[in-house]
């Protein structure tokens, strides 16, 4: 009973904290994601139509599922890097530290912040393109799941980051330079069979593009590369990230002298 | 049942610092406890182990009798630690702050909230209950921590440096909230630098200098190791710097105090039988504080 009400403080601690700071956590990716129907969809989309392998869709509508995942992605990630580095940063992590609280319950506690924003955020963008395009979606169970899932890894990854990281630069560092530049040519704003052999070849070597293919055919129904395999990679490193988090927190890797 | 026992504990940082050397120490229930030692000394690396926020190479610890190797979860259920540096959220509210600490320790939100009014209100700070953390003073947010610390009533609470940085009033709210939770059977280890502060508090005391414990005994028995006793002594009459009494070291202040030494084996009895003595007139005798103070640099020079 202790660590089930610990495990509920925290993420109701990690939640509190993104509706407190709602202008810097929900209100930016309704206005990029505007942006981006705005401009890629409704101006330079109509110049674009229909993309190789999704026929009968217009060039928003494959857009769609992407910019969600741009926008699942990059939140849940900096939601548990930022929230796990700042309260390491503010030493108010020492006051989970010095609790009872287990370690499967930290790492729950501070991804759960990053999934209810991972949803929060897939729920803004989707409510914002309705604005721009109708909406349908293929499997609304397979999509829930799907954002579950991708925030879930993104969240553990971002909680590794919180853990190495020593300033805030370092909880920066990979969403700029690694993260961002994968989403982007992960299949986001284009299907790779648009692509030369050997660019499709590189960009088969990006997991994003999976993870993107797997919503992708959650929300459209069709996808170009086998949603199956993009289902086995998050689920594979989801695990492999989540022992790896564990274990860190275990030896007290960042929280511990 | 001691409230704490340590025994053989060693730490040696990455940098190859050597912070305790394996130390010793044991804590009765009931205790009020000063752990004291200058700067670097190994305080805080000893608090930090007991908390979990430092690893220690080697030793045992047993906090009420449970060891941490074994149960360190339950341990923790029974400590409470009040950390030199602020270490909550500056943009939570002073409320939830401390309903949210409580939640980590397993109160429920319900008890929580009540214990959260009655430790607010008696260390005076009910009506910042809804202020942001950050725009409290350095007292109020001593006192959040000394409240968070305690919100689930642990057996054992350790404070370090809890007055750092408090005035003088406050100094002596805190000193008397504290020994009155130490009236009601909690366990105190204080570290503090204001040595009055825990020669007025502590009944018990250690002093840990480059990693070793050199001193562990009684307040009593530790205060009565000081040979000399030293007295300042106000006059209404001007006295001038070649006072001198024929068998007492006396030290001029300025033209209406003087300080006397009464050496070990002498009292004020014999003071007063000095013939000079009889010739001012007295109107404030006062025994120099900061005895402990004096024992204490005595000690740690000498492990210099």
């Amino acid at each position: 009973m202790i660590k089930l009400i610990a495990l509920l403080t925290l993420s109701n601690y990690q939640i509190r904290r993104i509706f407190r700071i709602w202008i810097q956590t929900i209100v930016p990716p309704a206005i990029t994601t505007a942006l981006y129907f705005l401009i890629f969809g409704q101006l330079i989309g109509r110049r674009i139509g229909e993309m190789p392998g999704y026929e009968g869709l217009s060039y928003i509508e494959f857009m769609v599922p992407g910019l969600i995942m741009l926008s699942v992605i990059t939140n849940a990630y900096g939601n548990v890097a930022s929230g796990f580095y700042g309260a390491k940063f503010q030493k108010a992590l020492e006051e989970i530290i010095i609790s009872p609280m287990p370690n499967w319950a930290v790492l729950l506690g501070f991804i759960s912040g990053g999934i209810v924003r991972g949803f929060l955020v897939g729920v803004v963008v989707i409510f914002v393109s309705i604005f721009f395009v109708e909406i349908t979606v293929d499997n609304i169970l397979l999509t829930i799941f799907s954002v579950f899932l991708t925030s879930l890894l993104f969240s553990v990854l971002g909680l590794i980051n919180g853990i190495f990281a020593k300033n805030f630069d370092d909880i920066s560092i990979v969403p700029t330079f690694i993260l961002t530049p994968l989403i982007y040519l992960g299949g986001i704003f284009y299907s790779i069979e648009i692509l030369s052999s050997e660019w499709q070849f590189i960009s088969k070597l990006n997991p994003i593009l999976y993870i993107v293919n797997f919503f992708r055919f959650a929300m459209l129904g069709s996808s170009e590369i086998d949603p199956m395999q993009g289902f086995i990679l998050i689920v594979f490193f989801t695990l492999l990230f989540f022992i790896i988090a564990y274990s860190l927190l275990l030896k007290g890797v960042g929280t511990k002298e | 049942m001691k409230a704490l026992e340590i025994k053989n504990l060693k730490k040696t940082y990455k940098n190859n610092v050597v912070a305790l050397k394996g130390i010793d120490l044991s804590v009765n229930k009931g205790d009020f406890f000063a752990l004291l030692g200058p700067n670097g000394a190994g305080k805080s690396t000893t608090i930090g182990i007991i908390s979990s926020l430092v690893v220690k190479n080697e030793g045992s610890l047993k906090i009420c009798g449970i060891d941490v190797d074994e149960d360190f979860n339950s341990a923790k259920l029974k400590l409470g630690v009040v950390n030199q540096e602020f270490n909550f959220s500056q943009f939570e509210k002073v409320f939830d702050i401390i309903v949210t600490q409580a939640g980590f320790y397993g109160v429920p939100y319900k008890v929580a909230k009540e214990r959260a009014e009655k430790y607010l209100k008696k260390l005076g700070l009910w009506d910042k209950k809804d202020e942001i953390a950050r725009m409290l003073s350095g007292g109020q947010k001593r006192r959040v921590m000394i409240i968070k610390a305690l919100i689930h009533e642990p057996e054992l609470l350790i404070l370090d440096e809890p007055t750092a940085g408090v005035d003088i009033e406050l100094r002596r709210i805190l000193w008397e909230f504290l020994e009155d939770i130490n009236k009601n059977g909690t366990t105190i280890i204080l570290t503090t630098h204001y040595l009055e502060e825990a020669e007025s508090l502590c009944k018990n005391i250690a002093i840990i200098d480059n990693g070793e414990i050199i001193e562990n005994t009684s307040m009593n028995k530790l205060l009565s190791k000081l040979e000399d006793q030293f007295y300042v002594i106000e006059t209404s009459n001007n006295i001038d710097q070649s006072f001198k009494l024929e068998n007492f070291y006396c030290k001029w202040e300025d033209k209406n105090k003087f300080t006397v030494k009464i050496p070990d084996g002498k009292t004020l009895n014999d003071l007063f039988v000095e013939e000079e003595i009889s010739k001012i007139k007295i109107t404030n005798i006062k025994n120099q504080t900061n005895r402990l103070e004096e024992l204490f640099v005595r000690l740690t020079s000498k492990n210099d």
